[in-house]
């Protein structure tokens, strides 16, 4: 099958989506004749015209709240953050308004907004463009969350949340931006809140979130010859959340790992944990565990950067502790 | 601008349903009708009035937390509205949203909110679909004067400006933000001033003059659905009722200043107008205020009588499908 790269293949989706529906438009800054600065939007602007690729001044705030108005209207917005930490500044517009008209309209609204941007430290960057903030918005009622982690995943979830009349963040990890896989050149859709098992195992249940999973999956082999076969679980949508995905593996391993790059507190791993332990608490033999960035900005020194985020060897002790529960 | 009598007394009727409307709405809300906010609209009815004139069913308001007005004038039924603030499921947004959410989509009553500023943008984002979809309506922002001090009066503005959106700004400048003066929170206190730093035509009308306002709303209108972009209107008037109903009035205006603007009643000022120029008859007016006082009694008993919502359904709709 034909190899694309994460970021191909989102762009193959938003283009065959702006084919098919010439309602959706997308604002951001950069998008339009520079084609964004993650390439997100390369060549749109002399495919589309300038009504559909609209380069905005640096205004989240404006630019979020007149996409609630737009979807309100009947057309369908992408916003295109470049750098998903820019979002804070329009919170009060999803958080208060997007998320909400659907059902204070009792759906007599439709509310087809995408909010799409990179997430995630190791590039750099330092701590105003680093961030993942993810469960902040799965928080909330009214949003899809996905964090996608293959170029297969990127163009499926892409087309799914295109084609949604839900407010939806799409979230990309800038180290997953290059990586490489097979897509189908036909278009196709990963319905929301489908987990994807990435790698079966009868040991240790490891729910991984974006890079967390290509870097679990490297530590695998390593473990399982030290006798520990782990389940690695990709839930891709984090709203809604397939727990039942997480629980069925759970019950065939009694054993729990979340590991995110993102905060602890109050972030998707306790919900995860709270959820299988409400609802499978007996088939547990060990305390569920979280492995998570610590609760600090990301800072910019590579040194300091790495330690930000969780690490291959991190990854495995955590799971060989867990198996020795 | 010449208006014929149908449509100069159908502003005056507009403006009488507003009125009696609100008062009712104040009477229910202390005898315990409505809980929550109720911001009544009395003494600025000319502006949603004026406004709404030149507005078609397809062209989109979105309005305030003191909403009531532009609703009706938009229009919402009056029973309606008064079933929505009693909570009941025959309300406008079937009793989930009450004085600050009332939402008539199928009338262009998009919404109102309890934020000050969002409903800027929201109108900004109607002005790009409307564009994008290469049709002439138009969308309308109705803030006062505590939404220019807001971050989304710049934005929207701006936005709306540099595309050209057929969006009218409608602030209605009735010198307090909740208790707070406009010449305190403003070192500019000229609303219509400002249209300039954003490359847009502004205008400042008597806001409690219905033709005054009508007459800037109709240039305003035919420019946006002419493609020629938005336009900033200030409506200078004044609420002759507190902030909210049940709250104090007292302590930053005075009772002089009140009873200056009651005497600027503008239902009063445009009857008197229609009596002396238009030569309509009293009876006309009359007779409107009686077929006004019967609908507002039907509503209310209409509202009273209505079922409450299903607390089965307090989950619906949060999301499109599925959840």
């Amino acid at each position: 099958m034909r190899e694309l790269t994460y970021t191909e293949a989102a762009r193959e989706a938003l283009g065959a989506e702006m084919e098919r529906d010439p309602n959706i438009f997308v604002l951001g800054e950069g998008i339009g004749k520079r084609g964004g600065n993650f390439n997100t939007t390369t060549g749109f602007f002399e495919r589309f015209g300038p009504r559909r690729l609209r380069d905005t001044p640096i205004c989240e705030r404006g630019f979020v709240g007149l996409c609630a108005g737009a979807a309100m209207t009947g057309t369908r917005p992408v916003v295109d953050f470049m750098f998903i930490d820019f979002i804070l500044d329009s919170f009060g517009e999803l958080a208060n308004q997007i998320a909400k008209i659907q059902y204070m309209t009792s759906g007599r609204l439709k509310m087809p907004v995408v909010l799409r941007g990179c997430i995630g430290a190791g590039s750099g960057h330092a701590t105003h463009h680093s961030g993942s903030y993810y469960s902040i918005f799965a928080h909330l009622p009214g949003f899809r969350v996905v964090v996608p982690t293959t170029p297969y995943d990127a163009k499926g979830l892409m087309t799914t949340s295109l084609r949604s009349d839900d407010p939806v963040l799409f979230l990309e990890h800038k180290s997953l931006l290059n990586t490489r896989g097979d897509v189908p050149e036909d278009d196709y859709t990963i319905p929301f809140g489908q987990a994807r098992v990435c790698r079966e195992g009868d040991d240790v249940t490891v729910v991984a979130l974006g890079p967390m999973v290509s870097k679990t999956l490297a530590v695998c082999d390593e473990l399982a010859a030290a006798g520990i076969s782990v389940e690695l679980i990709d839930p891709r949508s984090l709203a809604p959340l397939d727990s039942e995905a997480i629980f069925l593996s759970v019950s065939q391993t009694g054993r729990l790992l979340i590991i995110d790059e993102a905060f602890g507190p109050c972030g998707i791993g306790a919900e995860i944990s709270a959820q299988i332990m409400e609802r499978g608490f007996d088939q547990l033999d060990a305390p569920v565990r979280r492995l998570n960035g610590p609760h600090g900005p990301t800072p910019f020194s590579p040194p300091l950067e790495s330690a930000a985020v969780p690490q291959p060897e991190q990854i495995a002790q955590a799971i060989r502790n867990l198996a020795a529960e | 601008m010449a208006f014929d009598n149908e449509v100069l007394l159908s502003l005056y009727r507009t403006m009488v349903v507003i009125r009696r409307c609100e008062e009712q709405l104040a009477r229910s809300y202390q005898a315990g009708a409505i809980t929550g906010a109720c911001h009544t609209y009395i003494g600025q009815e000319a502006v949603a009035t004026g406004v709404c004139a030149h507005l078609r069913v397809d062209d989109a308001v979105f309005s305030t937390h003191r909403g009531h007005g532009h609703a009706l004038a938009k229009g919402v039924p009056s029973r309606e509205l008064i079933a929505e603030l009693f909570g009941r499921t025959t309300g406008c947004s079937d009793g989930r949203g009450g004085s600050m959410h009332l939402f008539a989509p199928d009338v262009g009553m998009m919404g109102t909110t309890g934020i000050v500023g969002p409903n800027i943008l929201q109108a900004t984002g109607a002005g790009y679909s409307f564009q994008l979809l290469e049709t002439d309506r138009v969308s309308v922002a109705f803030f006062g004067d505590g939404g220019v001090g807001n971050g989304a009066f710049h934005e929207g503005l701006n936005l709306a400006a540099i595309w050209q959106l057929p969006t009218l700004f409608v602030c209605e400048n009735n010198m307090y933000a909740t208790e707070v003066p406009f010449s305190y929170a403003a070192r500019n206190t000229d609303v219509a001033s400002r249209a300039a730093g954003y490359g847009m035509p502004g205008i400042a009308v008597d806001g409690n003059d219905v033709l005054a306002v009508a007459e800037a709303a109709q240039a305003a209108i035919s420019r946006a659905r002419a493609g020629d972009g938005p336009t900033l209107i200030e409506c200078r008037t004044y609420r002759t009722r507190g902030h909210a109903e049940g709250m104090q009035d007292g302590g930053y205006r005075t009772e002089e200043e009140v009873n200056d603007w009651k005497a600027r009643d503008p239902i009063k000022a445009f009857a008197a107008r229609l009596l002396e120029r238009d030569a309509i008859e009293p009876q006309a007016l009359e007779q409107i205020d009686r077929e006004v006082a019967g609908q507002i009694e039907e509503a209310v008993e209409f509202a009273t009588n209505s079922p409450w919502p299903d607390p089965d359904t307090v989950t619906d709709h949060i999301f499109s499908e599925g959840g």
